[in-house]
């Protein structure tokens, strides 16, 4: 069986990873010159569903829980399995309880359980939530070294084309082009979201820790080489402009709450991404002759990427054998996409 | 029935749309609270020039009556130019009208509100003003054109409820004809049924509902408490006493002390 698969974001590249260990001949095609370039390559990496928990339903814990399992199989080393920490400002204790009362898998930690956890946050906060089961990596470290897997399974990949050309010759299309399908799949929208990057060397944090504020909740996640990746606002919109200088204020007075060492941070980038969502917040898989739409991940690329990958290959058929088939069941009600302007 | 403007409503819920978990759950308690009123901020949610995409076409598609408001506003220039893009963005006259003073408490900035109701009202729009419970602000507010008053009750989002019912009380029997609208600080359904039982209009709620563990439950919660609050009110209530009376007469026993 030959399949082209339309995108190469997160979405695109876990399909094909999961296509092309079942044997399927895969090609990727993106408009892009590259692996990651819409929203994936501005997410968190947060393997978190226990925290989405908080504002998700049910079904981002399920399909998401096996997310770390998944990304430390296909590319050993990158995921760091270090938990989460959910911390409040003094003040704001009452969303530290709010928080609790609404997730599970958690414990609660003390000045001395933040300490021994994470060093340089000693003496800032007086208790805290720790999610141990969950993890993270980096996406874009993640996203290049998949791109290099899969050129080694032979997965073909064509870049700065139009995808809408390519598909002569394959038996199914799968379409992982996100924001690009906002109009033409029914009830996908937009929900921007803003992040910063910034680099210090006078702090250093093991694993990603959240913020909670009646406003204006963050995380900043620890990278590689002193930097962090600090994210994310999520407003209504469809505007891919630079982030404004209200979100830019909000996300470094967090960072600069959480501590001060990162007032002397550098602030190394600021970067946009439209994240595809439908009405629920949950990914859905659309089958429509023969093609198969992948889209509205909302802000849980990485963490349901795995799932939904999982169901587009038992869909097509090469699923069968597979170590990990626990997902028979459809993620979600499949719908048919609305009938003008999709590309057949 | 009430009259806001000129338009008669019969649900005295209106209900905010932000920071819902989803859009689809957003749709879910508006169809619940049966809500005719949905205010929407403008500031954050409008893609630059694009009319606001999906989510305002969502939003607009639910039917219901369009109060845009002026949220993060701190200078009355700002809210009358958001208003302005309000006007073209939703074809209504109407805003709620929002200038905060204070980042910490988002208290209404009183003066810079009175500044921009007057130029709003002058321009033809219908302004709900965001205020406090001074009686003078109102009053100037109604000078500036204002029909309508929506005086807080708490902080926005605090969920703390009514802080000072004698200061309520006292709007309520000043402003005896203008609809006076409950805004910001309710927490739970008591505190709506309260202030209806105080005889206030209507309340306006959005993180009490938005905020809850499951929204679409609170919605209705707060629409039952809305309607128990009114009917007590029109009801009659009884005024506490400092003694009992017993529930039955006590003359012709054979005991009376």
């Amino acid at each position: 069986m030959r399949v082209l698969i339309k995108g190469a974001g997160v979405a695109g590249l876990t399909i094909a990873h999961e296509l092309a260990i079942a044997g399927v001949t895969v090609k990727v095609v993106d408009t892009a010159p590259g692996v990651g370039t819409g929203a994936s390559g501005y997410a968190g990496g947060m393997l978190a569903p226990w925290c989405e928990r908080e504002s998700a339903p049910d079904a981002v814990l399920t399909l998401g829980s096996k997310a770390a399992d998944w990304w430390n199989a296909a590319l050993p080393g990158h995921v760091r399995r270090n938990g989460t920490l959910v911390v409040a400002p003094a003040r704001d204790d009452a969303e530290l309880r709010r928080f609790a009362s609404r997730t599970s898998g958690f414990t609660w930690l003390d000045e001395a359980g933040i300490a021994a956890l994470e060093p340089a946050l000693a003496g800032r906060f007086r208790q805290a939530l720790f999610f141990r089961n969950e993890a993270h990596l980096d996406p874009r470290a993640a996203l290049a070294s998949l791109h290099l897997k899969l050129l080694g399974m032979g997965v073909a990949f064509s870049f700065g084309i139009d995808p809408d050309e390519e598909q002569a010759g394959f038996d199914r299309v799968v379409d992982c082009t996100g924001r690009h399908r906002i109009g033409s799949l029914n009830d996908l929208r937009a929900v921007r979201g803003e992040m910063l990057v910034l680099k210090t060397s006078e702090i250093t944090l093991s694993r990603p820790v959240r913020l909670l504020h009646p406003r204006i909740p963050l995380y900043i996640v620890p990278r590689d080489n002193g930097l962090f990746m600090v994210g994310a606002t999520m407003i209504e919109s469809e505007d891919k402009g630079p982030i404004t200088a209200r979100s830019l204020m909000e996300l470094l007075n967090a960072a600069y709450t959480l501590h001060p060492c990162f007032g002397e941070a550098q602030l190394i980038e600021t970067g946009t991404g439209i994240r595809p969502a439908f009405p629920d917040n949950l990914p859905q898989m659309i089958e429509q002759d023969r093609q198969i739409f992948v889209n509205g991940l909302y802000r849980h690329g990485f963490l349901l990427a795995p799932a939904m990958a999982r169901q587009v290959a038992e869909t097509i058929g090469a699923g069968a054998g597979r170590a990990h088939r626990s997902q028979r069941r459809p993620i979600h009600p499949t719908r048919v996409p609305a009938q003008e302007g999709v590309a057949p | 029935m009430l009259e806001l403007y000129a338009t008669p409503v019969s649900s005295r819920l209106l209900l905010g749309t932000a920071r819902y978990p989803s859009p689809a759950i957003l749709a879910d308690a508006i169809i619940v609270s049966e809500t005719e009123i949905l205010t929407v901020s403008l500031r954050r949610e409008m893609a630059r020039g694009q009319q606001g995409g999906a989510f305002f076409g969502m939003i607009r598609d639910l039917g219901r009556r369009i109060l845009p408001n002026t949220a993060g506003c701190h200078t009355a220039s700002e809210a009358v130019l958001t208003a302005k893009m309000a006007r073209e963005v939703f074809g209504t006259n109407w805003v709620k009208l929002e200038v905060i003073g204070h980042q910490d408490t988002l208290q209404p900035d009183v003066f810079a509100l009175v500044e921009a109701a007057r130029i709003l009202c002058a321009e033809g729009f219908e302004v709900f003003p965001y205020t406090t419970d001074d009686l003078v602000v109102g009053e100037k507010l109604l000078d500036a054109g204002c029909r309508v008053l929506m005086p807080w009750c708490a902080p926005i989002g605090s969920a703390m409820g009514p802080q000072n019912i004698p200061a309520l009380r006292s709007m309520r029997a000043h402003f005896p004809d203008v609809p006076l609208i409950v805004d910001a600080g309710l927490g739970r359904p008591s505190h709506a049924a309260l202030v209806m039982e105080l005889g206030f209009d209507a309340v306006l709620l959005n993180t009490a509902v938005a905020g809850a563990g499951d929204p679409v439950q609170m919605a209705g919660a707060f629409a039952r408490a809305v309607e128990a609050g009114r009917s007590g009110y029109q009801a009659g209530l009884l005024e506490p006493r400092d003694m009992a009376v017993p529930s039955t007469p006590v003359i012709g026993k054979a005991v009376f002390s």
